[in-house]
């Protein structure tokens, strides 16, 4: 039996958000949606985190950053881009500045679309997000090759 | 006079008690928050994941320390269920800790050093306190032996109410509760990113959970020590007592080191040095 789904912890990056999505994450913790009925932990320290949310596009300013944290969170991750900004840069992409979304620099698991998107599509994606968190786990414990990474089913 | 075998039932059962409080813990502190809580056995859920989790470390040797801080952590608990000396019980908890210290040190972090100092002037806070402990259950019972003072007949609280009212300021740090919660926390969002903690990950941050189980119902189990006469009224005092923990943890802010150290202090330099120098007048009198 897997522990995994019963205890994701996340964090929650600000790339070059407005805010909106990012009150309607914290929205999630409230007394409202209580989303610690999950096990769900906002731990802001990628050591201790299994679901990496990020908000807002890319800009050259967070690339970086959201790299950095990405690559210091142990196996097995996922990672949720919430808001459309951070699923396709939205409104920005044109910009001087914006590479575009989240995927532009670290493969992305689950999009939360919505201009802000709402709490209850946040913790649906969540929710998405421990689906293939199992399913990486059980390919971390496999012998390599022996499962289709690209998402196949175990034979 | 030592019980080997409470010492194994301690090792064997301290994490599921210690988890199972934490659980019950968590869930009182949601509803005091009105919120609905994670379920009961969320603590063995978040260790079992922790478990299947990849271990990043930055230096191997962080492993051993902590490794190391669970063993001495279940020794000392082990050592005082199984009716030892509380002076050794004593030296093998504050060892265990600077274990947990060294651990944090050992990675080179800016966030585990500072998490590493807190823990290191919680230490400096609360020894004096623990130890004032001792001595005043050894003035009453003239035993350092947990056998001793268990089994004897004297209300060892009625003697030393001074030095229970400093315990439990300083099992508000031990617990890691707020006001005192600087080192790590359970609660917070981020407290410096997680103190002591931060550059531990998966099982590695797995062991220092379940040490901290054993800690807790090791500091419990010293609670009893005072009501030790009755065992009834034992139980009550610590379940009591832990509720008015999570009382204090969600009305109260985080306060400053200065803060901490100071008031442990004054607590165990008034209360503590106060009910002790009081019994030894009283058995200078009484002979």
């Amino acid at each position: 039996m897997s522990y995994m789904k019963k205890s994701p912890w996340i964090m929650h990056y600000d790339a070059s958000s407005c805010n909106g999505c990012d009150i309607e994450v914290l929205a999630c913790l409230t007394p409202l949606y209580d989303v610690e009925r999950f096990g769900i932990i906002n731990t802001g320290n990628p050591k201790h985190t299994d679901i990496f949310v990020v908000t807002g596009g890319i800009n050259e300013q967070n690339r970086a950053v959201v790299k950095n944290i990405y690559d210091q969170i142990p196996e097995p991750k996922v990672v949720v881009a919430v808001g459309i900004c951070a699923t396709s840069g939205g409104v920005f992409r044109e910009c001087y500045n914006i590479m575009g979304g989240i995927d532009k620099i670290i493969p992305v698991d689950v999009y939360v679309p919505g201009c802000a998107a709402r709490p209850e599509s946040i913790i649906d994606g969540i929710v998405t997000a421990l689906g293939v968190l199992e399913k990486k786990r059980q390919l971390m414990k496999e012998p390599a090759g022996k499962t289709d990474v690209t998402g196949g089913e175990k034979k | 006079m030592i019980s080997i075998l409470n010492a194994v039932l301690f090792i064997i059962l301290a994490p599921l008690i210690g988890g199972l409080i934490a659980g019950i813990d968590r869930k009182i502190t949601a509803r005091m928050q009105g919120r609905m809580g994670p379920p009961l056995l969320q603590p063995f859920y978040d260790v079992a994941k922790l478990f299947e989790k990849e271990n990043v470390v930055v230096t191997p040797s962080q492993n051993y320390y902590v490794l190391s801080y669970i063993v001495f952590i279940a020794v000392s608990g082990a050592l005082f269920f199984s009716g030892g000396d509380l002076l050794l019980v004593i030296f093998a908890f504050t060892l265990a800790h600077i274990f947990l210290v060294l651990g944090a040190y050992s990675t080179n972090s800016p966030y585990s050093f500072i998490g590493a100092e807190r823990e290191l002037i919680q230490i400096i806070a609360y020894e004096p306190m623990i130890i004032l402990s001792a001595v005043g259950m050894y003035m009453v019972t003239k035993s350092f032996f947990v056998s001793d003072i268990m089994n004897s007949p004297i209300p060892v609280i009625v003697y030393l109410p001074g030095i229970f009212i400093g315990f439990l300021m300083v099992l508000t740090i031990k617990l890691r509760k707020s006001p005192f919660d600087l080192s790590t926390s359970h609660h917070a969002h981020q407290e410096i990113v997680k103190g002591v903690t931060t550059e531990f990950s998966g099982s590695g941050l797995g062991k220092i959970e379940i040490a901290h189980w054993y800690e807790n119902v090791f500091l419990l189990g010293f609670i009893y020590l005072f009501f030790a006469f009755n065992p009834v009224i034992a139980l009550a005092a610590i379940i009591v007592t832990y509720l008015i923990e999570i009382f204090i943890d969600n009305t109260f802010s985080r306060v400053k080191w200065q803060y901490t150290i100071k008031s442990a202090w004054i607590v165990a330099g008034t209360l503590g040095i106060v009910n002790l120098a009081v019994l030894y007048y009283l058995s200078g009198v009484m002979g």
